[in-house]
């Protein structure tokens, strides 16, 4: 699994006491901190932080030093810097890998971060679910004032910078800078429209720079490694590595860090050792609810964040979910829809109303009610949705359900026409039938059946009433003869 | 909802989170997660006693109790059982888990058992997706849980 990785935001997770600020220290930590106050000037640091190509590992793959060089030539008073690690994206969890291992990079870098932009103040927005590392977190920042790279006059440059902590409460939207700062306010975490951007008018109308955990962490490496070097890995417009949670039907889960430009193929086969019991590879999703599902043909594309989005996908925050035979591709679509009918603030219609629409046609088809105009419907809502919305949810919600209707259109057209579900997962297009022949009559399934919609004779066939069959499948399960079968 | 009476001595310790953070209307999300870790849940009463605190409406905070559903305004069973949704559970078969809990303990997603013993609840991603399907039990995690185990769990917290 260690072939073909290579750990650079990773780089001492698992290797670190991550509550000993001493092992930090000896692998290099904080001296890009005492690099950048010392030898280089806020301008210069961004520099550097521009030539080495990194883009947000939020999602968005915005170039971060064109972000600090932003919030930087903004005059005000005051400015802040954030980090955002309201990781809620279901099926990702790097950021809270890294600051749970390795927390002190991220402090470092939200330190440098305050000296090139002109903030004094850093805020760590972080979901509350994430109890071990809000308290490694702590831990993290009490050592660090400590040892005095935190607080007043860090390392005797007059240069003063401090951390606190803000709590999420769940909800996935304010992962949305815009969102996340008003939720930081105390209010609730309703994004609003760009202009003015954060850089501009952020927290508390302030000049504001909101980066992710796992930016964050490439933050020290490049400074201390030198652009060029992180610049050379990767691909011509996506530098440098990825962390991505591996996860679904695959042998290996877990975390990984690859450099751009790895393939799908390498990532899944290679790493993640293919697909549990050797499984047939059906369909991988990247970027949780706002990515896409991507089959066969797309395997050796080389990951970045425009081929992604050129798939129909995206980079996300890095969840990869593997799927098999198993998983109906329909129903995959209407699960993350579910959680943006959800998850949406409710502030915009497109999003609000539009996601529900999509939710209860794609129902619909799941119930075998579906027709072929319904598909033209779901095709052309997601459009208006994407095209419409006020903030990055809305205008990335229907990518699931385009990127299954793209890449799966034969599922779709048979639940529509067939009423089927080739994958039995959609309930309503299955019956559960004995088969004559086979069954003995041992009356196991009748005495398991929760709901008694199974009738028979001892020693004879027995028989499943499709009225009452609520399709649990432990009839299925229980019978020694094989003799249940879905049709 | 039925009115319930807050004891003078909890309204007093509400007071008290709220001046912790200086009645600073700024720090609401703050003080409602020290509340809630207080009652257990945000009742309407709690919440009219921080608005005044605070010096906001009730409405601002009934606002942002509803908006955020890691807060509650139903108290939780007292073993509140919590099935992850989030992708890769979904896709191990986390629906088949929850269905089975729910019809073991015969309450839907959001409801309390009449002895108060458990509540239901789904969350989106524990992060431990390596153990998907995932299931909570207040702070204990259950990992690989198929439907078969589910009445194991429940078992263990039903003496």
């Amino acid at each position: 699994m260690a072939k073909k990785q290579l750990r650079i935001a990773l780089r001492n997770c698992g290797v670190i006491d991550p509550e000993r600020i001493e092992e930090y220290i000896e692998r290099d930590g904080y001296q890009a901190l005492g690099k950048v106050l010392t030898e280089l000037s806020p301008e210069a640091t961004i520099e550097i932080i521009k030539k080495s190509g990194l883009r947000g590992r939020g999602g968005g793959g915005f170039s971060t030093g064109l972000k600090w060089e932003i919030t930087r030539k903004v005059q005000a008073d005051q400015k802040y810097v954030v980090c955002n690690a309201d990781e809620g994206d279901p099926g990702a969890f790097m950021d809270r890998s890294v600051l749970e291992g390795d927390p002190h990079s991220v402090l470092e870098a939200m330190a440098i971060n305050g000296y090139c932009t002109g903030a004094s103040k850093g805020l760590v927005y972080i979901r509350a679910e994430y109890p071990l590392a809000i308290e490694r977190l702590k831990i993290a920042m009490k050592q660090a004032r400590e040892w005095g790279f935190l607080g007043e006059d860090i390392l005797g440059t007059g240069f003063s910078f401090d951390v606190e902590i803000r709590y999420g409460a769940g909800a996935f939207v304010c992962g949305e800078e815009t969102a996340l700062i008003h939720s930081m306010e105390g209010l609730r975490g309703e994004p609003t429209v760009k202009p003015p951007f954060p850089s501009e008018s952020g927290y508390l109308g302030k000049p504001t720079n909101v980066n992710n955990v796992e930016t964050y962490a490439n933050i020290p490496v490049i400074i201390n490694k030198g652009w060029e070097w992180f610049a050379g890995i990767g691909t011509e417009k996506s530098k440098g590595t990825k962390v991505f949670a591996l996860a679904g039907k695959i042998n290996n889960v877990g975390l990984i860090e690859v450099p751009m430009g790895t393939t799908l193929r390498e990532v899944i086969y290679d790493i993640g050792g293919g697909l549990q019991d050797g499984a047939a590879f059906k369909a991988v999703q990247t970027g949780g609810p706002s990515g896409g599902c991507l089959m066969e043909k797309h395997l050796d594309v080389p990951i970045d964040y425009d081929n992604l989005i050129a798939a129909g996908s995206m980079m996300g925050s890095g969840g990869m979910i593997v799927m098999d035979d198993s998983n109906c591709m329909v129903s995959i679509a209407k699960f993350y829809l579910d959680f943006t009918v959800e998850e949406s603030c409710g502030k915009c219609s497109p999003c609000r109303i539009g996601n529900k629409r999509l939710n209860e046609l794609l129902d619909k088809i799941t119930k075998g009610n579906g027709t072929m105009e319904d598909l033209d419907k779901l095709r052309n809502l997601s459009t208006v949705i994407k095209e419409t919305s006020l903030c990055g949810l809305g205008q990335s919600s229907p990518n699931p359900v385009l990127s299954t209707l793209e890449n799966f259109y034969d599922e779709y057209y048979e639940h529509v026409t067939a009423k089927k579900c080739r994958s039995n997962v959609c309930k309503s297009l299955m019956m559960y039938i004995i088969d004559a022949e086979k069954c003995i009559g041992c009356t196991l399934c009748a005495r398991n059946c929760p709901v008694n919609a199974i009738t028979g004779e001892r020693k004879q066939a027995h028989y499943i009433d499709p009225e009452k069959c609520i399709k649990c499948g432990a009839c299925m399960e229980k019978c020694k003869f094989s003799a249940i079968f879905i049709n | 909802m039925a009115k319930i009476k807050l004891s003078e001595r909890k309204i007093q310790e509400l007071k008290e989170v709220c001046k912790s953070f200086n009645n600073e209307k700024g720090e609401l999300i703050n003080v409602l997660h020290k509340a809630q870790g207080l009652f257990g849940y945000l009742p309407a009463e709690v919440q009219e006693v921080i608005a005044k605190e605070l010096n906001v409406s009730v409405a601002h905070v009934y606002g942002v109790v509803t908006f955020y559903s890691f807060f509650t305004m139903v108290p939780k069973g007292e073993h509140p059982i919590s099935i992850c949704l989030g992708t890769a559970c979904y896709v191990r078969g986390a629906e088949k888990v929850l269905e089975e809990f729910k019809r073991i303990l015969n309450v839907q997603v959001g409801e309390t058992t009449s002895d108060g013993k458990f509540s239901l609840s789904c969350l989106r991603c524990v992060g431990a997706c390596g153990l998907a399907p995932v299931v909570m039990v207040g702070e204990k995690v259950y990992g690989r849980v198929s439907p078969d185990g589910v009445k194991d769990i429940v078992a263990e917290y039903r003496s």
